[in-house]
């Protein structure tokens, strides 16, 4: 186990480095000249060579692009993250003050999903071809399809109507005060997670019959069980392996959604500030951001994995 | 073409729902492509003294700020969306399965590498993936299109490969190689026809995921530019205003989700008839019905 969780360690780390080099070349070398990625074409063609020059040196895109990309590793390494183009602050400020809230919205969606999907799922896998089970996999096409940013904009709409709602302009932590808190991330919460729920509803009821139609639990019937008992002592347990799984890759769907739905929400988070970023053509605060994405996408992906060896005593990695 | 029409006609009593799915995407199809003869009027025309009205005879689904006519543009939207989409997913399927085609077949180095690069591709949640790419090559239509299709390669790469390598086990395949065909060869002749069916689920799987990714790309600013009409664009227009007019979040939004639910739809039922056994009827149908 401990070979086996070693092993995956480097792997994770190898494609790490593959994914920041593959940024690195993304933002640097695509457009060609960095400056006309900041800039853009006029604002490019407006500034004196001795201005670029100097703003090129400044940023520490005069180097040449191997140095450019070692630098970058080391002062990750360093802790030191760099600064915003346009803003004083650093990147590294800039994730402490709104990483959490996007964080609470990841983990609270996270919990929505199991919360809302395992049930569905459960009940769906009881009575397949029920009408119950029909209007819980019509209703989990019907989330699979809706956008969550349109979800959320409706959802802020109607509250405008109804309730005055207002979205929140400035970051309330769970530590200063967990009411307002609170109303700041359930919203793109429950978006999130109704989506995530949809696929883990009809991961869980697929995974469920598959498991059921199995010879221990045939067994565990003709043992005399009870129905529930069958289902949920035996079958499930069997059944939430996938399902698990299938919670690591949404990961991907929850951190690129979360961009999207906190724009809709007008939720102050980090996607917000990776979306500002990208339209003023911050190419640091972008590096820096899409990396700490695909970093937190590709570490839990590993943890999945693990929990999987774990969990499953079938499995032994060498 | 009296095969195909009874393939079809099996095909939608077995998946009723996707069949369903099939006709709403072909209606959206076709209103994309008759959009100038459908919209009652010009998507990019501003008319100053309609701003802001509600769904009433004259605009049945309202005006935006500046007096545009959201009908019309929801009708022209369909044509950007789709026509992003459907570039996308062919583009960057294509090239993914044509690259996991090679990787099932040749194995051994070339195999691993390309596993690696797919798997540092599949590290980047889609929609940031796509928003670093279309920032750095500038967000052009082009732009978005490529961008989205980079996100949908190793999808293909790892399906499609994953075909390759039972098929290059096969008896045939070996004896094409035994008779001293080239890899190229075997691999375009042989290998690459029992990969179109996988390809066609994939591609029509995508599609949902394809249009869902422009919409947001537009909706975050960072799509094909304005005055361009494609949904996202238009709710990202609708929440400028401090009290967004509900029918300028509501229809756009709708569009999205009735075609992301018809092609879902559609992509489940090929899935279904395609996946388990890989049928030799529907395949038929697919390459024409040559030999039926």
């Amino acid at each position: 186990m401990r070979k086996y969780l070693a092993r995956r360690a480097v792997y994770a780390a190898v494609t790490l480095l593959g994914v920041s080099l593959s940024i690195f070349v993304i933002l640097r070398i695509l457009p060609g000249d960095p400056l006309v990625a900041i800039l853009g074409v006029e604002g490019h063609a407006r500034m004196t060579p001795a201005d670029r020059v100097r703003i090129m040196a400044d940023l520490g895109l005069s180097d040449p692009l191997p140095l450019q990309y070692v630098h970058w590793l080391r002062d990750i390494a360093a802790g030191r993250l760099g600064k915003s183009f346009f803003r004083g602050d650093t990147v590294s400020e800039l994730i402490a003050h709104r990483g959490p809230i996007s964080a609470e919205i990841g983990v609270l969606a996270l919990f929505v999903s199991w919360l809302v999907g395992l049930p569905v799922g459960i009940l769906s896998a009881f009575k397949p071809n029920s009408v119950p089970d029909g209007v819980a996999r019509a209703l989990s096409i019907l989330f699979i399809a809706v956008p969550g940013f349109w979800l959320g904009m409706l959802i802020v709409l109607a509250s405008l109507f109804w309730f005055g709602y207002k979205a929140p302009i400035v970051i309330v932590h769970l530590w200063e005060n967990p009411w307002q808190n609170f109303q700041i991330v359930i919203g793109p919460a429950l978006v999130l997670g109704l989506a995530q729920g949809a696929y883990i509803s009809r991961m869980s009821r697929s995974c469920l019959l598959e498991v059921i139609g199995e010879d221990f639990v045939r067994t565990a019937r003709a043992k005399g069980l009870r129905e529930g008992i069958v289902v949920m002592r035996h079958a499930l347990p069997n059944a939430l392996l996938p399902v698990i799984t299938i919670s690591g890759v949404l990961l991907g769907f929850v951190l690129g959604g979360s961009v999207a739905v906190e724009q809709a929400f007008g939720v102050p988070g980090l996607g917000r500030a990776l979306v500002i970023a990208v339209i003023e053509r911050d190419i640091i605060v972008v590096q820096n951001l899409v990396l700490l994405y695909a970093v937190i996408f590709v570490v839990v992906n590993v943890l999945v994995d693990l929990s999987y060896a774990w969990l499953d005593p079938r499995i032994r990695y060498g | 073409m009296r095969a195909l029409l009874v393939e079809l006609a099996r095909f939608s009593r077995r998946n009723t729902l996707s069949a369903v799915g099939g006709l709403v995407g072909l209606s959206i199809i076709f209103i994309a492509l008759a959009a100038p003869l459908l919209a009652p009027r010009d998507p990019l025309k501003a008319d100053f003294r309609r701003m802001n009205k509600p769904p009433d005879a004259q605009s049945f689904l309202g005006t935006d700020q500046v007096g545009r006519d959201t009908l019309s543009r929801v009708i022209y939207g369909a044509r950007t969306s789709l026509f992003v989409a459907f570039s996308a997913v062919i583009l960057g399927t294509t090239v993914g399965s044509l690259w996991g085609v090679a990787c099932g077949y040749l194995r051994g180095r070339f195999d691993l590498y390309s596993q690696r690069i797919m798997e540092i591709l599949q590290s980047f949640p889609d929609l940031i993936l796509a928003m670093a790419i279309s920032m750095a090559i500038g967000t052009g239509l082009q732009a978005v299109i490529f961008a989205i299709a980079v996100t949908r390669i190793p999808f293909g790469g790892r399906v499609i490969r994953s075909v390759a390598l039972s098929v290059r086990e096969m008896p045939y395949v070996e004896a094409g190689r035994a008779s001293g065909a080239s890899a190229l060869r075997i691999m375009a002749l042989h290998v690459l026809p029992q990969c179109i069916a996988p390809y066609l689920v994939l591609a029509t799987t995508h599609l949902g995921a394809a249009i869902v990714i422009e919409a947001a790309l537009g909706f975050l600013g960072v799509g094909v530019p304005p005055p361009t009409p494609t949904w996202g664009n238009m709710l990202a227009d609708s929440i400028t205003a401090l009290v967004p007019p509900w029918w300028l979040a509501f229809f756009p939004g709708l569009a999205i989700t009735v075609t992301v639910l018809a092609f879902n739809l559609l992509g489940d039922g090929i899935r279904d008839t395609l996946d388990p056994r890989l049928s030799p009827a529907f395949l038929r149908m697919m390459a024409g019905g040559r030999r039926g």
